[in-house]
């Protein structure tokens, strides 16, 4: 890896560190209890929530640090947290 | 996909990240983000990665908005202003503190930029330490409670009132906590021509000791209890205020956060939630939240 | 030549260079006695004479500051400043420094508080030399002005990308009426190149500035600074010669000698005082002395192989330092001449002298003086670095 001069780093290259590997708890979402109201999206974090075709949601676990904020704002309580087995 | 990209070190959880994360959605690309030292450049940009979508800039702790004077002056001098937003996007401890001289003067100035204040109410990043944003009574490393200490003794510097004292065109409060109301004056901000300034509130479950995934919960509360009103100001004078239906006690905010237990271990009514109380009830008659 | 010269005050001669440079920002905050150069590209700036953007922040952190954002922005940047305020910036400098940024700054030489002092020694540059930026010093105004167009070629080298200060000394230099030649601009347009640097903050192509580089990649930094350090040592006479040739003047490059070659007794210093010297040797000569002078123009980089080389046949090095490491009682030119010859077979005495602090005057008469104190060192008398102007009757 060359060092750039001036510390300059590239844009979005955080993507190459997989943060999904800091997380005991995981989100599950159920699509049927989904109402699509895409809070959970607008609140992650990590910005890791991505809209499907059919308009539910689902995180990229690559990523997902299981901080749980999307369970806990979801108004049908569509997303659980749970022990992740390792 | 957002313009502040995943993998980045924030805490699970973090409101911080929240708020790049809505600055630069409400935003787009077209804009060249200035940051001080803090949580949010820190955990972004380690070497040699950056979270950044847009270019960034980070020089030291107390200059971001000297450092966007500068870098407006070097668009316009080489026209190649356009309509490249300058964003300098600072902690609390770095605006309200060490940084407010150069807020000044470039406010003062008149340069075309929106100065946003990312404000979890602590010097976060090296570990808890009170800043000129913590509010009263919150515990810190360096305002713990004890024997003779209720936490923090301090009340809470009014930075929206020395901004807009500075003849900003539009100055607002904001909350990660209410989204679309944050990217609505975020963008509203950096339209307007002039120096600008939004005051973002941004809970840490790190810092304020609650769990990462009552972010959002403990944002809300913060405004319900009227201990965080949302208002903008146009020209020194208040123009919008969210109003709030059904008001919560303070205890209902504070009881959440580990940073104002030791004020719940007093039986009987307690005054130092009592002066809480008051400050919120003065925000409810100050800017008409009822 | 002599016909185009004018008499101007020495700090119009640097502002009007800088002004020939074609600035885009320009930072501008006062302190005596570098305000004239501020004020005078205020008025160019009024006039419409300089097409830049001129800032009066609020204090010189704020001055480096907005240049810092300016020069990552792909701006060629310029402010100027003395004392107090290099030292209010002493964060910024490593800063700047280790971003690689080209920035260009003149540094009127003041003396530090306490006790608070306006007049000329060097203490306020010298206490910066580890911050990364190239230091030149100059003799006269005329070098004063005509070193401005040599940083910004040297700084904005893409093999050099690094921020660079002219020293001038205070009142001496700044507030002296001189008969100069004003840089021309036809001449300053060849001989200087537009700033179009490889990295900058454009929305087209976005990068991240200010890393934070952990015990992994921190060193490397370093070293590349150190490295581009090494790079300026060529450059600085390469560019002095090639403003020779455009322009024909030639103060130095790295060094420079006055009757140097057979001087038994070698007098080093940097800046002003620098014609008081050749003035004292010009005398001393006639009268049979072998004494002659090595000028230091470059101190960052220091060129420790020119300095082996110049001094190879001195019997004698006598350094005077207008500053002072407290502590070790001795000055920044001494401590590092004595170092380079140290691994030598060169072991000529270096005698260190420290003079002038706070504008105290250096006449001719003690420049002789320090030149028979060093002469002791024939006889065994050997006083490694003192204070030359003491005042008995207040120490």
């Amino acid at each position: 890896m060359k060092l750039v001069i001036k510390t300059v780093t590239k844009p979005g290259s955080t993507r190459a560190n997989k943060t999904g590997a800091w997380r005991s708890f995981m989100p599950v979402f159920d699509h049927k209890l989904c109402s699509k109201c895409g809070i959970c999206a607008i609140y992650c974090p990590e910005g890791i929530v991505y809209k499907l075709e059919n308009g539910y949601f689902e995180p990229d676990y690559e990523y997902c640090k299981g901080c749980g904020i999307c369970a806990n704002e979801c108004p049908k309580k569509a997303i659980k947290m749970v022990l992740e087995g390792k | 996909m957002s313009l502040l990209k995943p993998g980045h070190r924030g805490c699970a959880g973090c409101g911080d990240a929240l708020a790049g994360k809505f600055v630069l959605d409400a935003l787009g690309e077209d804009v060249i983000v200035v940051s001080p030292t803090g949580c949010l450049e820190v955990f972004t940009t380690p070497y040699p990665e950056s979270a950044w979508g847009v270019p960034w800039v980070h020089s030291l702790f107390e200059n971001a908005a000297a450092v966007a004077s500068g870098v407006e002056a070097a668009l316009k001098s080489l026209g190649r202003k356009n309509k490249t937003k300058i964003v300098a996007i600072g902690g609390d401890g770095a605006t309200l503190d060490i940084g407010l001289q150069a807020i000044s003067g470039a406010f003062e100035r008149g340069h075309d930029f929106t100065y946003i204040c990312v404000d979890n109410e602590a010097y976060m990043n090296t570990g808890i330490q009170r800043s000129g944003a913590t509010p009263l009574y919150a515990n810190t490393t360096t305002s713990p409670p004890g024997r003779i200490s209720s936490g923090n003794p301090l009340y809470k510097k009014n930075m929206p009132a020395i901004i807009a004292a500075h003849g900003s065109p539009y100055v607002a409060t904001a909350s990660i906590a209410y989204a679309p109301d944050m990217m609505k004056k975020v963008k509203k901000a950096a339209e307007i021509k002039g120096p600008t300034y939004v005051h973002v509130h941004a809970p840490c479950s790190t810092g304020w000791k609650f769990d990462g995934s009552k972010t959002i919960e403990v944002g809300k509360l913060a405004v319900e209890t009227a201990l965080w009103p949302l208002y903008e100001m146009e020209n020194g004078e208040i123009t919008t205020v969210r109003k709030i239906k059904n008001r919560k006690p303070v205890e209902e905010y504070l009881k959440v956060q580990g940073r104002f237990k030791h004020l719940f271990t007093m039986a009987g009514e307690n005054p130092n939630i009592k002066k809480i109380q008051e400050i919120a009830d003065r925000n409810v008659k100050q800017f008409g939240l009822e | 030549m002599r016909k185009n010269m004018v008499v101007v005050e020495g700090s119009y001669a640097v502002a009007h260079a800088v002004k020939v440079c074609k600035p885009n920002v320009i930072s501008a905050y006062p302190i005596t006695p570098q305000t004239h150069i501020v004020e005078d590209l205020a008025q160019f700036h009024a006039d419409g004479e300089i097409n830049c953007e001129y800032i009066n922040v609020e204090s010189e952190f704020s001055a480096i500051s907005a240049l810092i954002g300016a020069s990552a922005a792909g701006a060629r940047t310029y402010s100027s400043t003395t004392s107090q305020g290099l030292a209010l910036m002493h964060e910024a400098l490593f800063n700047s420094s280790g971003m690689r940024l080209p920035i260009v700054m003149t540094v009127v030489n003041r003396a530090l508080s306490a006790p608070i002092n306006i007049w000329n020694d060097q203490q306020d540059s010298i206490s910066q030399r580890d911050t990364g930026w190239i230091q030149l010093y100059a003799e006269d105004v005329q070098e004063s002005a005509d070193m401005t167009p040599q940083l910004y070629k040297l700084a904005e080298d893409v093999d050099v990308l690094l921020p660079a200060m002219s020293c001038m000394d205070g009142f001496i230099l700044s507030h002296v009426y001189e008969p100069v030649i004003l840089l021309e601009q036809s001449l300053t347009d060849e001989f200087l190149p537009s700033y179009d640097p490889e990295f900058v903050l454009d929305t087209k192509n976005p990068m991240s500035f200010g890393a934070f580089a952990d015990p992994s990649t921190y060193t490397e930094f370093r070293y590349k600074q150190e490295k581009a350090m090494g790079v300026a040592l060529e450059k600085i006479e390469e560019i002095a010669n090639e403003f020779k040739d455009i322009y024909g003047r030639y103060y130095g490059g790295l060094i420079d000698g006055y009757v140097l070659d057979d001087a038994e007794i070698v007098i080093m210093a940097m800046g002003s005082v620098i014609g008081t010297v050749k003035d004292t040797i010009d005398e001393l000569r006639t009268e049979g002395e072998s004494v002659g002078l090595l000028k230091v123009r470059s101190f960052r980089p220091f060129p420790a192989e020119a300095i082996r080389k110049a001094l190879k046949n001195a019997k004698i090095v006598i350094t005077l330092d207008k500053n002072i490491s407290v502590g070790k009682n001795e000055g920044a030119l001494c401590t590092e001449v004595k170092a380079c010859l140290y691994n030598t077979d060169n072991r000529v005495p270096v005698i260190g002298f420290m003079l002038g602090h706070g504008g105290r005057d250096i006449p001719m008469q003690m420049i002789k003086k320090i030149i028979n104190k060093a002469k002791l060192v024939e006889k065994g008398i050997f006083v490694e670095s003192e204070f030359a102007d003491l005042r008995e009757d207040l120490a």
